[in-house]
């Protein structure tokens, strides 16, 4: 049995044990790359010798007891959107399938000095924009529940990763529902932290007021742990925040009771696939039956989050990624003529459709004589987002929902409905827009056998709250290997 | 000309913050330095990196808006600016339009009319751009990223300037206002302050403005006041002919002496501006507020009043002490040293100038040190040496910053007290100028001063010329 059927927890006690070593656990994570990933791409970048180097050095430590923590020795995949020295750094972009980075982001940082073993950079939409992982210029990423099926996205790589144990656990971002989509349709636990939790410093940004980077893990336990580990006060990151507890696992509790649970009627209607909306409410049942206080309410706005989404987001991208002109990094055009010429042909070749749409998007919405009548009007409308869930948490600790209205689609049929992708992303949208933290845990699977995730959505700073419920939950059952990690 | 025309000019003035760091990473800002050697993920544009702000540039932008009496926003915020240029590593810039820092002030100058209030719209805080290097040998451009991140502030004025004069004056106030906060050494030439002139003509009376446009690239006063000068002259030949002025941005050539078009208005580009989502907003509490004003340094005006009180010096020599922050330094702290105020403002308006003036040199390049200037005085005083050997040690103060001690006891410059020695060079010049003698026993009191002139050549100068005229008296 290979030692990725293991949680990260469970696999960190072992090691710490001297049961096995790091080295042992990195080598079998690249045996499963080796024997899967042709199939599912969840990796862009593996680098092996590497993976190994640090083990090697990571082990020592343990052994010498400088490293005790819960993650060391663990091997973890890193989405390829966040900077790692030395390292190819993509975003799944032909513009950028050269570029290695000059430094590592925070996030992973942390999680080296927590002894965590980086095997690679896993597959996602391109600079995050999309949900399936399909616009990967380096190919779709498969799910492993199903290989004609999509993985979600846009942090699909590192979902599917998890689910077809090539890795212990993975970081993703989420600026829309990027970890909590894929997590569901994968059949794995992902977690949104509160915006400025985890530092952006690295991270190679999409919608700089709604990236949030976090942990994608095989349960709760995991979540909370890695959680702990990349959660810090960055100053190099402006819009990280000094909380006042990094204690994530103390919430690591079997108990709802009394815990007051709102489930949004807005989120249970038309468009909702019914093989998703049985589990969800199941789920829900089983919390009520542990103790937790269930009440239906009225979110109200719930139609407004993706235009206002999609044009805050785009707005952003569409600067944000205007320093990718094949002047200092990255693509470059062959054949130019002036300097013009080559910032066109650069970012035309460079680029593709889904990005080179919002970049044009977002261009148009802050154009003069657009911004108040797009711009600035999506942001009062993420304004009275965050108020309407303002008024909901005054009433509860957590809201109950889907993560998405379905499983996992068939690839291709997404790409050629873009509407209906963006449509996807309805139940994680509002979550970004008004900052909150946000986890999906698997809660049963469809008559085809994908995965159904449950998302639970929790006030700002409250983690606790959604780990606790999704703590409770997941212990009303077993974790669901994905059978082809076997 | 049949009409009477009204000049109607606003300034855009950008000044280089004096900061030791960039304004968003902790690079340094010194001048100099081999490519790209000032320069991080952050002042390069790497994906992934983040803006952090450098809180000295918002307490300089806030001093200079406090001195030029503008309303400070207590709560800021940056904003992006877009466009694509290769010494903009991001192709954006970071800078604010929607909440600048300050905003509403004024400073007052002098004119014929006496004294006027030029109006300043705003104050913002921005980022400097890097710096392309043109290989024409390769065919190659070059970027050079030491300068990106920089810290600036530009000043908006309102459209209140009527004249090249009122331009320099309020330029020279900014300036001096600026340097005296130690914000920035505001050098023209060096591009540490740059001015741009959006410039309109009106036939008089008229409440309308003209069509207006902006002229780039000034890089000293003399340009600025004679690109004022030409457009006003453009403007009004293009009004009289019945042809339109169009609205464009202008380059001064300053070899040619003359703008060219750069670009329209129509071909202006949309910047896209929006509020930077990768900084917070900046909030300047009252209490910060309040120790920013408690730090501002004593202004000219009140400099002015304290240096008639406190070292009864005339107010001629006051003003001019203080028309440069540098100067007024160097007063201050060799007087401090010496105790001969009147004596420091002799040498300071005097042979300073005289140097400066020789030397094409601003106050601000002035790097003597007071000390040596205060030392230099004390040896006079002493009589140890005398005054135009004191004139030759101080040009190598003003040039070398020497010592002066060390300098006349190298130099053997000390004036000869030995009144032996001297005698007998006298009754030598005596002998060789027999007919000088006798001019002068003959009446010519003039001869007496050829005589003086001979013994303190012969001297190298460095006799007491009151000694040599005593005993030359005593000899004849």
């Amino acid at each position: 049995m290979s030692l990725m059927s293991l949680t990260a927890v469970e696999l960190g006690k072992k090691i710490a044990a001297g049961e096995v070593s790091a080295v042992e656990a990195t080598k079998d994570a690249l045996a499963q790359v080796k024997r899967l990933d042709e199939k599912y791409n969840c990796y862009v970048t593996v680098d092996e010798e590497a993976a190994l180097r640090e083990a090697e050095a990571v082990q020592q430590k343990i052994a010498s007891g400088e490293l005790t923590g819960p993650l060391a020795g663990v091997p973890v995949a890193i989405k390829d959107n966040m900077c790692t020295e030395g390292m190819l750094t993509t975003c799944s972009s032909k513009i950028l399938y050269n570029f290695k980075p000059t430094y590592t982001a925070e996030a992973v940082l942390n999680l080296r000095k927590a002894g965590a073993v980086v095997i690679g950079k896993t597959n996602m939409d391109e600079f995050a924009m999309g949900s399936t992982t399909e616009t990967s210029f380096f190919g779709p990423t498969k799910n492993p529940w199903n290989p004609e099926h999509v993985p979600g996205g846009s942090s699909g790589g590192s979902c599917a990763a998890v689910a077809a144990e090539e890795c212990s656990f993975a970081l993703g971002s989420d600026t829309g529902g990027s970890i909590r989509q894929p997590s569901s349709f994968c059949g794995v636990t992902g977690l949104k932290p509160t915006y400025g939790t985890v530092s952006r410093y690295g991270l190679i940004a999409y919608g700089s007021s709604l990236d949030q980077i976090g942990p994608i893990c095989k349960d709760v336990t995991d979540c909370a742990t890695v959680l702990e580990a990349i959660a810090s006060h960055d100053p190099k990151d402006s819009t990280s925040v000094s909380r006042e507890s990094y204690d994530f696992t103390a919430a690591l509790r079997d108990d709802v009771k009394g815990l007051r649970i709102g489930i949004p009627r807005d989120y249970f209607g038309e468009g909702l696939d019914v093989e998703v909306k049985e589990p969800i409410l199941k789920a829900a049942k089983v919390l009520e039956e542990k103790g937790a206080i269930l009440e239906e309410f009225d979110l109200s706005l719930v139609e407004y989050a993706i235009p206002a989404y999609y044009i805050i987001a785009s707005a952003e991208a569409s600067s944000n990624l205007a320093r990718f002109d094949g002047v200092k990094y990255g693509y470059r055009t062959q054949d130019y003529n002036g300097l013009h010429n080559m910032y066109k042909k650069s970012r035309s070749e460079g680029f593709g459709p889904e990005v080179k749409r919002r970049i044009m998007l977002g261009s148009f919405v802050l154009s003069s004589g657009y911004y108040d009548a797009y711009y600035l009007k999506a942001l009062k409308t993420k304004a009275l987002i965050k108020q309407a869930f303002d008024r909901a948490f005054a009433k509860y600790d957590v809201i109950l929902g889907p993560a998405a209205p379905t499983t996992a689609p068939k690839l291709g049929e997404s790409l050629s409905d873009p509407i209906k992708m963006y449509l996807g992303d309805i139940y994680t949208i509002s979550v970004n827009l008004a900052g909150l933290p946000g986890i999906t845990v698997p809660c049963g699977l469809d008559s085809r056998g994908l995965p159904v995730g449950l998302q639970l959505i929790g006030d700002c700073f409250k983690e606790e709250n959604i780990i606790r419920a999704a703590y409770a939950f997941e212990q009303s059952r077993s974790y669901a290997h994905c059978p082809a990690a076997e | 000309m049949s009409r009477q025309y009204e000049t109607v000019i606003g300034l855009e003035v950008h000044v280089e913050l004096a900061t030791k760091t960039k304004i968003f990473c902790s690079c340094s800002t010194a001048f100099g330095g081999a490519p790209n050697s000032h320069t991080c993920p952050v002042c390069t544009g790497m994906p992934g990196s983040l803006p952090v702000l450098n809180k000295q540039v918002v307490e300089y932008a806030a001093a200079v808006g406090l001195a030029t009496n503008c309303t400070i926003t207590q709560n800021c915020k940056f904003d992006r600016k877009n466009y694509f240029y290769p010494d903009n590593p991001q192709n954006y810039q970071i800078s604010q339009l929607y909440y600048p820092i300050c905003r509403n002030g004024w400073v007052e100058i002098d004119t014929p009319a006496g004294p006027k209030k030029i109006g300043i719209h705003e104050i913002h805080m921005e980022e400097d751009a890097g710096k392309l290097i043109h290989d024409e040998w390769e065919d190659v451009s070059l970027v050079d990223f030491n300068r990106s991140g920089v810290p600036l502030i530009e000043i908006v004025s309102e459209p209140d300037m009527r004249s090249a004069d009122e331009v320099i004056a309020y330029l020279d106030k900014l300036r001096l206002i600026i340097q005296y906060l130690g914000a920035s050494d505001c050098k023209l030439q060096e591009g540490s302050m740059r001015a741009d002139v959006n410039l309109s003509v009106r036939e008089a009376g008229s409440e309308k403005l003209g069509t207006r446009t902006e002229m780039k690239n000034l890089n000293s006063f003399k340009a600025i006041a004679h690109a004022i000068d030409g457009e006003r002259e453009r403007q009004i030949e293009l009004i009289e002919m019945g042809r339109p002025v169009i609205q464009e941005t202008r380059r001064w050539d300053d070899n040619k002496e003359a703008s060219f078009a750069m670009r329209s208005k129509e071909d202006a580009q949309d910047y896209r501006y929006f509020p930077e989502p990768d900084l917070v907003p900046v909030i300047i509490s009252d209490e910060w507020l309040a120790e920013i004003k408690a730090r501002q340094p004593e202004l000219r005006t009140e400099k002015l009043i304290r240096y008639k009180k406190d070292f009864d010096i005339p107010d001629y020599d006051a003003q001019i002490l203080t028309s440069a922050k540098r100067m007024a330094d160097l007063f201050e702290a060799a007087t401090a040293v010496c105790g001969k105020p009147k004596k420091v403002s002799n040498w300071l308006m005097g042979e300073t100038m005289r140097l400066m003036k020789e030397h094409e040199m601003e106050a601000d390049e002035l790097d003597f040190s007071p000390e040596n200037l205060a030392k230099l005085i004390e040896l006079v005083d002493a009589g140890t040496i005398n005054n135009s050997v004191a004139k030759e040690v101080f040009e190598k103060i003003f040039l070398e910053d020497v010592d002066p001690d060390a300098y006349v006891e190298e130099h053997g410059l000390k004036t000869v007290n030995d009144e032996g020695a001297l005698r007998s060079t006298v009754e030598q010049v005596i002998a060789d100028n027999p007919q000088s003698v006798a001019d002068y026993r003959g009446g010519k009191q003039k001869a007496l001063g050829f005589l003086v002139g001979q013994t303190m050549k012969a001297m190298k100068g460095k006799a007491d010329p009151g000694m040599v005229n005593r005993i030359l008296k005593e000899l004849l």
